[in-house]
């Protein structure tokens, strides 16, 4: 690790003044991508702005029909909300099952939706969920929010303070961990509200996050496994590597869509 | 059998500490003054250096040496050596480049050492690293081996200029030549044994220190032999002489065959040391730790199978590369030559065989010893390709090895070994009985039903462990013997120390020769302690490998033993004041044979130090005997692992279902701490075969370089695991021990592919059958069904 000034900001206005400062300078959620890249010398930030102090940027409520996710809010606590838990299963599971209890206690929702990691979980969920990232200058629905590879909607000095999941009628998220890390090799969340149907598939693109329409499509006339046979995901674009390759990373996302609306159906 | 005598579960003695954060490692140790010393590795894995600046790095404040090979040659520093000569079947001796510990004037793999920086702290030191210039010219890399013995490839060594270490073989080829002509079924195979990262759960580590009044080093060192690196580092790097090196190998945290070795590193810090007038620490991270640990296995080989018309075996041909990587590590060159051709017999008698292996360079790190080493890659030799003849020829894989063990002992192979005594037999139908054999056809349909494919795979292995003869191993190439040593001190109350040569770093030493101590001296096990890995204590030893600790560690503490018995015998004699005939020993106590005299080993042991009933020209006051045991032969555990997996051909998961272990390891000391070593064994043999493979690209970067991409078996990668035990003694030892250690390791790569290639109807798969791999197979077995 190299050396870096550390700032706790008091609150949000204060964070981003100091991001303004400082162009190179990082935000520090629950630093568990940023400190480990960091610690191999891979990121060398010169500023580090941390987030944990300020108040209010962790929590769950319900609004209406909503659950809404203070950016700060640890895995674990998305995990064993009872709020989560009754709206949306599938999220609270989804959250049980990232990385390990380490992780899950210090990494944030936060930080994981502004990484936008490919093979990152809650990316899947705000898409397929329908969410809406809320930052400190505007709402951004999460159609628009996740643009690629580690690149988001966020502006310079643009700071997540809450995310709020629309709770489905029904929902679920399978997803298949890569042997060694564990991550999503592919990760399938589908969610159905009322007639709406979305299908996003994490892990397997080199693109990041995307919504896999010819499901939704096919899912749309009868909300059923069966209603996905015969339809495949594209190997072009899916990222190819020693675990798998393109061709069975698209084989998976179609077995991995089948198997989450299985258990969407509760069967 | 006493509550912690010999066949007692005892709790392991060490785990308190462990378990509570109180154990040493090397990395725990501070020493006052202490710097830091951080490796400059290259990133190339081939290139030949030009120059290298680093007087940047020598003016950062905080750093107080940047050396480099230049100043290694400067000091007259020898090169780290390859202690097995290996001869090709021309005679001609095998090609051992030079291996300096920083390079001098070329590299040849990621992560070869290139130069060292010794600072005040580990974050100066890397600033400083960063700071150094090399220029390099990068040069062509070759990593496969296929590649580097074509004509025109890349020469990683002049000495080598077809990348080839030796060219040797072992049996007598013309026999097997003419069992294949008689042969009425061959069956052939190709294989590939998956290259390994031991990755034990400590990284190497090391503490080089130097007393400038007595001119003294000492190495704190994550060893597993502590005097064998004295002595590679004395008599043949020459840092010091042995008087002036002690070696110290506190708590060790794993090792695996990896830490037998002596590396750069140590060797770098010992030196830099009395450099810089102060001790110098270096210990691995994780991503130096798959870079630079000696790697396990990576051979190609192609096996063919002589049968005759009632399917016994004839013969047996086997060719096989052996990738040696980018050097020679310590005892590279012998294991895929010694350890590895000799057990191809498996439980098999098999009249003729013959193996060649071509030890090959690549650029790459050096692959060495790692749990099991040679008798793991033997093993799935044999064990697959008796599995496919079975197949082949429509027989019961159960019933096709029965038919074909080894009955009659001792039995001569035709690959070196003298097999002392076993019952492959009873093993194999214990195992068949706890995995319900007679049910598997049900349990295959209950799966289908499921959409799912199950198989079931056995491995009949066969190792040779407490290694081994001396004069036998002299004879194959081995630069040192391999007895071991004891030393028992009786201290004046009668409690005793045990000093011995074998190196505990995970196998529950302390606990387990403990329980010798008690058994024979009749003593409570809290007056035991066993002492080790410091040269200043212990006078020499040999280590621990090969699962030789119980065989011949053990049987030197017993011989020891028996001397402190015997010479308790006379002390008792004049103490009891009767004939030493009439002396005997019994229960912990030495008693005049048919009185009621008796005296307490203790109270001898006070007699003997006191000296008070005896005259000094009669008898040596004190109570402390030593004792070297040397092995007649080597010991041949062996055992029957069945295991059965469900395949999900949608995914390509395969999960391990039921394992059975029934295993022969002669006589056991510890039920429970052998039962821990065949589970371990088993998980480092399950994750061979379905999980770890350490892979290169072509340019030679290691991409599985870290747990993001290097698959540890985890705890739910694997069933509860049936183990149990048949027992023939070992003849050749005094206790009758034939070692457990790397059993599981050995056993269990076969057992999972038999069952994968079982399950999808015998369509082949590598290692490690990766989900990828599996589903690839499954689906060309179906192609292959709907095309039939």
């Amino acid at each position: 690790m190299y050396a870096f000034n550390y700032q706790r900001a008091k609150s949000v206005r204060q964070a981003a003044g100091l991001l303004a400062k400082n162009g190179e300078a990082k935000l520090l959620a629950g630093g568990q991508t940023l400190l480990p890249t960091m610690k191999q010398r891979l990121a060398s930030p010169p500023v580090l702005v941390d987030l944990a102090r300020i108040e209010g940027l962790a929590g769950i409520e319900r609004k209406g029909r909503a659950i809404v996710i203070g950016a700060m809010t640890k895995h674990a606590d998305v995990a064993t909300s009872t709020l989560v838990r009754e709206a949306i299963p599938a999220l609270a599971a989804l959250a049980e099952g990232i990385g390990d209890p380490a992780v899950r206690n210090r990494g944030t929702i936060g930080g994981s939706v502004a990484n936008n990691d490919p093979s990152a979980d809650y990316p899947a969920a705000c898409l397929a969920l329908g969410a809406t990232i809320v930052t400190n200058k505007r709402k951004i629905p999460a159609d628009e929010f996740f643009q690629g590879l580690f690149t988001t909607a966020l502006d310079e000095g643009e700071i997540i303070v809450k995310i709020a999941f629309p709770a489905p009628s029904k929902a679920a998220y399978v997803k298949f961990p890569n042997p060694a890390s564990r991550y999503a090799m592919v990760g399938v969340f589908v969610a159905k509200r009322g007639s709406e149907i979305r299908v996003a598939v994490t892990g397997a693109s080199s693109d990041g996050v995307f919504r896999w329409t010819a499901a939704e499509e096919a899912l749309r006339s009868r909300f059923n496994p069966k209603s996905l046979d015969g339809v495949a995901a594209s190997a072009d674009g899916m990222i190819s590597d020693i675990h798998g390759s393109a061709e069975y990373r698209a084989h998976l996302v179609g077995v991995m869509a089948k198997r989450a609306v299985s258990a969407a159906l509760g069967k | 059998m006493t509550a912690t005598g010999i066949g007692a579960p005892v709790r392991r003695r060490e785990d308190f500490r462990f378990i509570t954060g109180q154990g040493r490692y090397t990395d725990d140790i501070e020493r006052p003054g202490q710097t830091y010393a951080y490796f400059l590795r290259s990133p190339h894995a081939h290139a030949a250096i030009r120059s290298i600046d680093a007087a940047a790095a020598r003016a950062t404040p905080g750093v107080l040496a940047v050396l480099t090979g230049d100043d290694l040659a400067a000091d007259g520093v020898g090169g780290l050596i390859c202690g097995w000569m290996i001869h090709s079947k021309d005679g001609t001796p095998m090609k051992a480049g030079a291996h300096p510990a920083l390079a001098q004037g070329k590299v040849r793999y990621v992560g070869d050492h290139v130069a060292v920086v010794v600072a005040e702290t580990l974050a100066i030191a890397k600033d400083a690293a960063e700071k150094i210039v090399v220029d390099y010219q990068v040069l062509a890399p070759v990593v496969d081996m296929n590649a580097a013995v074509k004509k025109g490839a890349p020469v990683i060594h002049d000495v080598a200029p077809d990348n080839v270490v030796y060219d040797w073989h072992l049996g007598d080829k013309a026999a097997a030549d003419a069992a294949f002509a008689k042969a009425k079924h061959v069956t052939k195979i190709d294989l590939v044994n998956n290259r390994l990262v031991p990755n034990p759960m400590e990284t190497r580590a090391a503490i080089g220190e130097y007393d400038g009044g007595s001119e003294s080093f000492t190495l704190y060192t994550t060893s597993q032999n502590p005097h064998v690196a004295r002595l590679v580092l004395s008599a043949f790097i020459g840092i010091a002489p042995e008087h002036k090196l002690r070696v110290i190998a506190p708590d060790v945290g794993g090792g695996f065959g990896s830490k037998i070795f002596i590396y750069a590193e140590e060797t770098v810090c010992v030196w830099a040391a009395k450099k810089v007038g102060r001790p110098v620490k270096w210990t691995s991270d994780r991503t130096e730790a798959f870079l630079s640990d000696a790697h396990g296995r990576d051979h190609i080989t192609h096996a063919e199978l002589a049968l005759d018309d009632k399917g016994r075996m004839l013969g047996l041909r086997v060719k096989t590369k052996a990738n040696l990587g980018a050097y020679l590590s310590t005892f590279s060159s012998c294991v895929p030559t010694y350890l590895y051709a000799p057990l191809l017999s498996g439980q098999y008698d098999i009249p003729a065989i013959y193996c060649e292996v071509e030890g090959v360079y690549t650029n790459t790190a050096p692959v060495d010893a790692y749990r099991g080493a040679g008798r793991p890659e033997a093993t799935f030799v044999v064990e697959r390709i008796v599995e496919v003849a079975a197949r082949e020829i429509g027989q019961d894989p159960a019933a096709f090895r029965k038919k074909n063990f080894i009955r009659k002992f001792p039995h001569q192979t035709p690959v070196i070994m003298a097999y002392d005594t076993g019952d492959y037999a009873a093993s194999l139908d214990k195992a068949l009985e706890l995995i319900d054999y007679k049910n598997i056809g049900r349990r295959k349909r209950e799966s289908a039903r499921k959409g799912k494919m199950r198989g079931i795979g056995f491995s009949a292995y066969i190792e040779a462990c407490g290694i081994a003869p001396s004069a036998a191993v002299g004879s194959l190439g081995a630069g040192v013997g391999l007895w071991e040593s004891a030393e028992v001190r009786v201290n004046p109350v009668g409690t005793v120390e045990v000093l011995t040569g074998s190196h505990s770093h995970g196998q529950g030493h302390e606990t387990t020769f403990a329980q010798l101590v008690c058994d024979r001296l009749g003593i409570p096990i809290d007056q035991v302690s066993i002492v080790h890995g410091d040269t200043d204590k212990v006078q020499f030893g040999m280590g621990t490998y090969g699962s030789r600790s119980g065989a011949v560690g053990m049987s030197a503490i017993a011989k020891a033993l028996d001397k402190v018995i015997a010479k308790g015998k006379k002390v008792a004699a004049y103490a009891l004041e009767a004939s030493e005939a009439d002396i005997e020993f019994k229960d912990g106590r030495f008693g005049v044979a048919g009185t009621d005299k008796s005296l307490a080993f203790g109270e001898v042991a006070l007699q003997a130090y006191i000296a008070h009933k005896f005259s000094g020209q009669d008898l040596e006051p004190g109570l402390k005997e030593g004792a070297f045991y040397d092995p007649t032969n080597f010991t041949f555990p062996s055992g029957v692992h069945v295991c059965e997996v469900e395949i999900d051909p949608d995914t390509g998961v395969t999960r391990v279902d039921r394992w059975v272990a029934v295993d022969d390891f002669g006589v056991i000391i510890n039920p429970m701490i052998v039962e821990g070593q065949v589970h371990g064994g088993i998980a480092q043999g399950v994750g061979q075969a379905l999980l770890e493979g350490a892979h290169y690209d072509a340019s030679g970067q290691l991409v599985t370089a870290s747990y993001m991409d290097y698959c540890m078996p985890r705890a739910d990668d694997l069933p509860s695991f049936k183990v149990d035990h048949t027992t023939t003694p070992c003849p050749s030892n005094p206790l009758g021990i034939k070692g457990c250690g790397e059993a599981g390791a050995i056993a269990a790569p076969p057992a999972v592919i038999n069952a994968i290639t079982d399950a999808l109807g015998h369509e082949d798969v590598t290692m490690p059958a990766t989900p990828q791999v599996v589903w690839r197979a499954a689906r060309k077995a179906a192609f292959r069904t709907a095309a039939e």
